[in-house]
């Protein structure tokens, strides 16, 4: 079976790679049902066991646990991802328990990330229920000896439909135990039309442990004799260790030093006075001279760019260039930004001799699982990676060094070690969302209608940049992506941040749009109607200038309206929005925002009406205030005091609508809503001052210096 | 240098041999387990360390052990009282106000202050109380409506 070792599994998705789209030759281990959902699927379905055990199991007590290799980190899945059982398997929703992230008893998951965990986990759990519901409608039909046709299913039992006195329950069918027997063919899902539980605001299943305090974060994580580690960090990224003096710290009533080369941790029973060892030692570095801050940066990474992807592309761009009336061209720049979530990373590792086990804030347990037995030269049985709730992650706990140091400790010194990030080791380590660059140059005929899109991105990514108007000639360049640079071009690590790449383009090519709807003359929401033909897009739109009470008028109005649009993760979603602009000042008040995406099925509304709202919350942020400064690999951005984020007092009005589309299956719902939010702004503040800000953030500083072009 | 420092957590009495410039914070989640306020910023940054001493909000990671001798502390843990959830804690719940949960203990503490000085505040007031405590999940309109359930509530007489 693919999932069964890692080797094969590895093998797997590196010939994919290769074939670049799924013909797998000389595959020796092939798992029909395996192969079956890689088809439909995609390749991170690919590793996902097929057994419908591997997902649930029903206890005498007629209660059901769920299995999933997903986390929770705020995003609702805990509570929404039962819904998708519940509902196939015929159950009541809170019969059903949930084990998220335990490496030893969920099924094998990538990762908690892509707004995947209910558009693609969530197919693989609804099929693992429909097949135990087919199975236990056999089993039924044995035990109470008839036809399983007369069988009906509802709230854990297989009732008699004739007599419905004759009944079993699932648990006394199970009583807990694994259900050897499978399906020949697995029966077909739901449809729309017949749920109960999907489509249901049901609460939130952590609440009561939230609002008490009893949610338990990895931090929060307590084993006998644990120490608190707290380990030596270079001043700068590229700086090399010359001396560490540690006799001072040595002085110090219970402090334990492990000096491993320029590993040097400090360990105590108390973080605080772990904290004051490490204050202790006294160190010189060697640092790096580049040159390279958050102000030179955009050149240096211009200087010499990666080979180009092309996203998508029609038509003849010189032939686009001999059409056009008028040519815009500009380029769009936005500086590096932090996931900041409020929960540092933080790690607990314990070893016993032969099983090392990590409770950890991360986002891909699996991964770190691999990571940490590889490393630590373990077999991947000895290591079991168990996640508690995540405060908050926004695609920055992937990489998860911090699990590694604390198993790293745990190991070598034979006790518990809590390994908690402060709040300038999360800046300092964060995989931020790349500095990038997009140069557009687009062209409109007499007439207003476009008739060339030459887009080129520089670092952000592909995601967002697909062409989705009706443009003859265009062409979509992608210059580096987030993923997969090696070293040279960023001076710290970068990584996905929510909605990765999507935000860049969406920003670029929203203000683009209306700086040439400006020029027509025409009502920006009336040039990107007149430019679609896609259905879902219009009525996105349309969705949102209902909402928004949108009154056609040519921008800049000084009314302040912005509008942005785009696809992100499978969900179409449009934003309008209102500003107010200070000229003296540059600084910029969002009044109100109004959001409308289109995502498929809904499985729980109100969670992603939440999702929603945080994603336009916190995407005030990288719009307004929020980039990372640096200087020559050190960050000067260590804490909230310099670092920006939105808070209570930025809040504007937000509305959201939810498009009904129950004939699509659910699309991505975690991410979408922050794609837009520097489009719509920037829009917004274009229509209020006629002022092009043509960098993210947008600082008062920078629309100042945009107004003085005005 | 070692000093005895009593104090009450959540009603409790406790008595602690200490270096009194240890801080609160570490205190109340290591020596004494009490895990509901969290470490966000450790420099009074963010408000998730927010606990009340004797009755007003306080940032735990900016106080000494020291400072607190003789007060009477509650941290989230303590909010609920005989099993019966808070009015807050209620309408945290009821509104979803909180994604992730890592700053929640520190908002209802912070709200309960407020509350606890005036169950009059306008929506405006509230929003002003409440900024230095962040959030990065973006939970913060539910968070105020929550907190205007949970006064109108208890402008009504619910505890």
């Amino acid at each position: 079976m693919i999932s069964s070792s890692k080797m094969n599994r590895r093998q797997f998705l590196k010939r994919l790679g290769v074939l670049g789209g799924g013909i797998i030759i000389g595959f020796n281990t092939f798992d029909r049902h395996a192969w079956a959902r890689m088809q439909r699927t995609g390749f991170l379905g690919a590793g996902i066991p097929t057994d419908y055990n591997a997902f649930l199991r029903i206890g005498a007590d007629n209660r059901v646990v769920l299995y999933t290799g997903k986390i929770e980190m705020g995003q609702g899945t805990m509570t929404s991802l039962p819904q998708l059982l519940a509902e196939e398997l015929y159950v009541n929703v809170d019969a059903v328990d949930i084990v998220m992230g335990d490496t030893d008893l969920c099924p094998w998951d990538a990762g908690t990330f892509g707004s995947l965990s209910i558009r693609h986990f969530g197919i693989f759990l609804r099929e693992a229920a429909v097949e135990a519901r087919g199975v236990l409608q056999e089993l039924a039909a044995d035990r109470l000896k008839i036809p399983g046709g007369r069988l009906t299913a509802e709230n854990g039992y297989m009732f008699d439909r004739s007599k419905p006195a004759r009944r079993i329950s699932y648990g006394e069918l199970t009583e807990g135990h694994i259900i050897e027997k499978h399906l020949k063919d697995l029966p077909p899902l739901k449809s729309p039309s017949g749920f109960e539980t999907i489509g249901k605001s049901i609460p939130r299943r952590d609440a009561i442990e939230k609002v008490t305090g009893a949610a338990e974060f990895s931090g929060d994580i307590r084993r006998e004799g644990m120490l608190y580690a707290k380990i030596l960090r270079p001043p700068a990224h590229g700086a090399k260790l010359i001396k560490a003096d540690t006799a001072e710290a040595k002085k110090i009533d219970g402090l334990q030093i492990v000096e491993e080369g320029d590993f040097i941790a400090v360990l105590h029973k108390y973080p605080d006075v772990a904290e004051q060892g490490l204050s202790q030692i006294n160190t010189q570095f060697d640092r790096l001279k580049t040159g390279v801050n958050d102000r030179t940066i955009f050149d240096h990474l211009m200087k010499s760019t990666p080979a180009p992807e092309i996203a998508s592309q029609a038509g003849n761009l010189k032939t686009g260039e001999k059409q056009a009336a008028t040519i815009i061209e500009k380029t769009y720049l936005n500086s590096y930004v932090s996931h900041a979530p409020m929960e540092p990373h933080a790690a607990v590792a314990d070893f016993n001799g032969k099983k090392l086990t990590v409770w950890a804030s991360t986002q891909t347990p699996f991964r770190v699982k691999d990571m940490i037995a590889d490393r630590l030269g373990l077999s991947a049985d000895s290591v079991r990676v168990i996640t508690p709730y995540l405060g908050g992650a926004f695609g920055g706990k992937s990489a998860s060094q911090q699990a590694l140091e604390a198993a790293r400790l745990a190991k070598s010194l034979k006790k518990p070690v809590q390994v908690a990030w402060s709040r300038a080791e999360e800046f300092f380590f964060d995989t931020f969302r790349p500095a990038a660059i997009v140069k557009i140059k687009s062209g409109l005929d007499s007439a207003g209608k476009m008739t060339l899109w030459d887009y080129n991105v520089y670092y952000a990514g592909m995601r967002g940049c697909e062409q989705f108007y009706e443009i003859p000639h265009h062409k979509e360049a992608v210059h580096g992506r987030w993923r997969g640079l090696s070293g040279g071009y960023h001076p710290f690590a970068v990584g996905p941040w929510r909605a990765p790449a999507n935000n860049t383009n969406t920003y670029a090519r929203d203000l683009q749009l209306n700086l040439m709807a400006a020029k027509t003359g025409a009502d920006p929401l009336q040039f990107r109607l007149v430019h679609l033909k896609d259905k879902r897009m219009i009525s996105v739109l349309q969705a949102a200038a209902e909402k928004f009470n949108w009154q056609p008028i040519k921008t800049p109005s000084g009314r302040g309206y912005g509008i942005a649009c785009g696809i992100d993760a499978g969900t179409y979603v449009a934003f309008m929005a209102e500003v107010e602009v200070d000229k003296g000042s540059g600084s910029v008040a969002v009044k109100r925002v109004v959001c409308a995406q289109d995502m498929g099925v809904v499985v729980n509304p109100d969670g992603a009406a939440t999702q929603m709202e945080g994603c336009i919350t916190m995407g005030l942020g990288y719009a307004l205030s929020e980039e990372v400064r640096f200087s020559d690999g050190a960050l000067l951005d260590l804490n909230f005091d310099t670092y920006s984020i939105p808070t209570f007092s930025w809040l504007p009005t937000i509305e959201t609508v939810i498009l009904e589309n129950p004939n699509l299956a659910p699309q991505g719902g975690g991410e979408p809503a922050i794609i837009g939010m520097g489009g719509v702004i920037a829009t917004a503040i274009y229509d209020a001052v006629g002022a092009a800000v043509l960098q993210l953030p947008m600082t008062p500083e920078r629309v100042k210096a945009a107004l003085q072009k005005v | 240098m070692l000093e005895t420092i009593r104090f009450k957590v959540n009603s409790r009495p406790v008595r602690l041999e200490v270096d009194g410039g240890r801080t609160l914070l570490w205190v109340l989640r290591t020596d004494l387990g009490i895990t509901g306020p969290k470490y966000g910023c450790g420099e009074g940054l963010c408000g998730a360390c927010t606990v009340l001493a004797d009755n007003e909000a306080v940032l735990s990671c900016q106080k000494t052990i020291k400072e607190v001798d003789g007060s009477e502390i509650t941290t989230i843990e303590g909010l609920a009282q005989n099993g019966k959830l808070h009015p807050l804690q209620e309408a945290f719940i009821e509104h979803a106000g909180f994604q992730c949960g890592y700053c929640t203990p520190g908002m209802i503490i912070r709200a309960y202050s407020l509350l606890m000085e005036n169950l009059n505040l306008s929506r405006e007031d509230i929003i002003d109380g409440m900024d230095e405590n962040l959030c990065r999940c973006g939970a913060h309109t539910r968070i105020v409506t929550a907190i205007e359930t949970a006064s109108r509530r208890m402008k009504g007489g619910v505890k």
